[in-house]
């Protein structure tokens, strides 16, 4: 661990007012969302909502593009930031569907991305081999992926595993999680779960816990990790937010009631309007 | 330039010059023939088929003169060689040749005393079997240009039921460090029945404009199994014109991989002809374009023989300005029943000034064989950046490493392992220092900011 590390202190991710395009098309009309060091966040919703929007926002890829507020880490404003230097900081998603990178070893890519950070000491190469075995056990990936290339010939449950791997070794401030459970049997889910699970626990004085944000379509994920707060997000708003009690609702009414923003405030609380218009 | 040879600014490859060259009669009889063959051959164009994409209308053979003595020594890319040597590891013989001339040949005693012989024309009283048997179907002006001005030949043969444990090494130098040097190494490699070796190529230079001609011919007799591996590192004023020709007999194996990372203008011919019934040819390469290299590739598979089986793999990147050329022909001769050939070729393009062509062709006589082909052309895919970016990696690291990862498993699959971790040093620091050494040099391929 380094000396870095050791002294962060609790992290707070603040996502404000973010707006957001693809292909000219706004998808995201204004995301608010507050996710501190050890708590995990589901963000749920309807196919179309903008939740794989969201995602990739928040990482920078470059297919999207960014029309207003703000995305900041502990008060850093990340949307200025590259990608690499947005994992730097302490972001870390684990995409949908990670893409296969032929001829390169986990090995290499966890290396490489640990040297970038300055964090030589867990780079070397039998630290991380003990590291990358140990974790591989923990979460039920087949040693052999270790020296594969990064997600080559992986099913959709290994993947998920490699992708759990990587978060557990990179131990970043806050990941989101993208549909981590599509592509998962039950067994490799709850490996899965039970991982990211323990990384939200913190750790001695000065280690917070990871911060989650975990974004899926279904429920069955928050049966695993159970979510301290769920918000709900419809066409690119989050139009309720609640405890784990809104994702127990979910399931039993389904979004359709959130078809229409307005509906949905109306649905889980007092109307705002008091009412006046009913 | 265009036209017949003997036009007077060549006057430096005349028939007076090769005939002054040394070497046993049949050499020098070889020589005539193919001094008389080039005086009617004229230079092939860009506008034939085979020559499509190339540079030839640019040669000037007019600045190239042939090396007619052997150069002095220690050659000046000895230090190159020495560390290439180092990386090949054991080997059972050493021949270096500077220039087109042998002079050193060094076979383990292990080799010599099972009948293995490999030797420089002075060695040999009579003219070798198979000698330029091989490369006829490929023959042009610049074969017989090699033919009429090779100093020398390397034979090296292995008797029917032998295995050679270890290596062969030949080394090809320029040696020569003047201005348009022309050099035409001659390589034959001739496998008896069931022989078993391993040869593996080296082919340097300077930096000094040359002209650099090499020929290899392979003849496999019936199980026998060769890999052989090339690599081609020579300076950045090289013109490079090689031909590379092997014949397979039945059920006999060869699996070929070429490394081409130097010269400006770099072309290899590779052909393969399974003539014996499963027969089994592997053909890999790689190859790397920075600055203004031209890397330009011609494959032939010819499928003579039932049950024959070819697999072809090569795989390029451009950047700079730099240029390449894949052209590929699966044959597949009438009687090649049940044969099976497959090539695949895919090209990286790493800026926006370079340019990579990708052209395969099929040729099928007959009905019961199967074939496939794939190619593609493109940037480094953009997904596989954002995912390493996602994980801290920067950029530039993570183009590495997508590149390496690119050519990783072809290089694992080059028949040396000391060659292989050699080529992937190579490699590793030509994308360091070359190909991506330019800040953005990769800025066209979707990342944005």
């Amino acid at each position: 661990m380094t000396a870095a590390r050791a002294h962060r202190g609790a992290s707070t991710l603040t996502i404000a007012g973010l707006r957001a395009a693809v292909g000219g098309k706004e998808i995201l009309h204004g995301v608010d969302l507050e996710l501190r060091s050890g708590e995990v966040h589901a963000v749920m919703g309807p196919n179309g909502a903008g939740k794989s929007t969201l995602s990739h926002v928040l990482m920078g890829h470059p297919g999207y593009e960014v029309l207003g507020g703000s995305v900041t880490l502990d008060g850093v404003e990340l949307l200025g930031l590259a990608t690499f230097e947005r994992a730097q900081a302490g972001l870390f998603l684990a995409p949908q569907d990670p893409v296969e990178v032929p001829g390169v070893p986990i090995s290499d890519v966890l290396r490489a991305a640990l040297v970038a950070a300055g964090r030589d000491g867990e780079a070397m190469p039998d630290t991380l081999a003990r590291r990358m075995s140990d974790e591989a056990g923990e979460i039920g990936l087949a040693p052999a992926f270790l020296v594969r290339a990064l997600n080559v010939d992986a099913s959709g449950g290994e993947k998920k595993r490699i992708e759990t791997l990587q978060l557990a070794i990179l131990a970043p401030r806050f990941a989101v999680l993208d549909e981590l459970d599509s592509g998962l049997d039950v067994d490799a889910l709850r490996a899965v779960a039970r991982r990211v699970e323990r990384a939200t626990v913190p750790g001695s004085p000065g280690e917070p816990g990871l911060g989650v944000l975990a974004i899926t379509h279904y429920r069955r994920l928050l049966d695993e990790l159970r979510p301290d707060m769920v918000h709900v997000l419809v066409k690119g708003k989050i139009v309720a937010s609640g405890g784990p009690d809104l994702a127990d609702e979910l399931e039993r009414t389904g979004y359709a009631g959130y078809a229409e923003p307005e509906v949905a405030v109306a649905a889980i609380g007092p109307d705002p309007f008091g009412g006046l218009f009913s | 330039m265009s036209g017949v040879l003997q036009a007077s600014d060549v006057a430096a490859f005349g028939e007076g010059v090769s005939s002054s060259l040394p070497g046993p009669a049949w050499l020098v009889a070889r020589r005539l023939e193919a001094s008389r063959a080039l005086a009617v051959s004229t230079l092939p164009r860009e506008t034939e088929e085979q020559w499509r994409y190339s540079r030839i209308d640019e040669l000037d053979l007019g600045a190239f003169s042939p090396v007619s003595d052997p150069p002095a020594e220690p050659a000046p890319t000895s230090g190159a060689v020495e560390s290439f040597l180092a990386a090949v590891g054991a080997r059972s013989g050493l021949v270096r040749c500077s220039g087109g001339f042998v002079q050193h040949v060094d076979v383990a005693e292990s080799a010599t005393s099972l009948g293995v012989s490999v030797m420089g024309s002075a060695g040999l009283a009579d003219r070798p079997e198979h000698l330029g048997e091989l490369l006829a179907d490929r023959a042009d002006a610049l074969t017989r240009l090699a033919d009429a001005f090779s100093p020398d030949v390397v034979v090296c043969r292995v008797p029917a039921g032998v295995r050679v444990e270890e290596p062969i090494v030949v080394v090809h130098e320029v040696g020569s460090e003047r201005d348009g040097a022309a050099v035409f190494p001659h390589t034959l490699v001739v496998l008896g029945p069931g022989a078993v070796a391993s040869i593996v190529e080296l082919l340097v230079s300077g930096d000094e404009r040359c002209l650099v001609v090499p020929l290899l011919e392979i003849d496999l007799g019936d199980g026998a199994r060769l890999e052989h591996t090339s690599v081609q590192q020579l300076g950045r004023g090289a013109w490079h014109l090689g031909y590379q020709a092997s014949r397979i007999g039945r059920d006999a194996v060869m699996r070929s991989f070429l490394a081409a990372l130097g010269g400006e203008y770099a072309r290899q011919v590779t052909s393969s002809a399974l003539t014996g019934d499963g027969g089994t040819s592997e053909l890999l390469a790689v190859y790397l374009g920075d600055g203004v290299q031209t890397q330009d590739m011609r494959t032939f598979q010819e499928h003579v023989a039932p049950r024959t089986r070819s697999e072809l793999v090569f795989k390029g990147a451009v950047a700079d300005t730099a240029r390449s050329v894949y052209t590929g022909l699966i044959h597949m001769h009438r009687g090649a029943k049940r044969a099976d050939a497959s090539q695949t070729n895919r090209n990286l393009v790493l800026s926006e000034g370079a340019h990579a062509d990708s052209v395969p062709n099929l040729d099928i006589e007959e009905n019961d064989v199967r074939c496939s082909h794939a190619s593609a052309v493109g940037p480094i895919d953009s997904e596989q950046l954002f995912y390493l970016a996602t994980r801290g990696v920067p950029p530039e690291v993570a183009e590495r490493l997508v590149l390496l990862g690119f050519f990783d498993d072809l290089l694992a699959r080059a028949p040396v392992p000391g060659v292989a971790a050699y080529l992937r040093a190579a490699v590793a620091e030509r994308l360091a220092t070359g190909v991506l050494a330019a800040p953005g040099a990769l800025s066209s391929t979707g990342r944005r900011a």
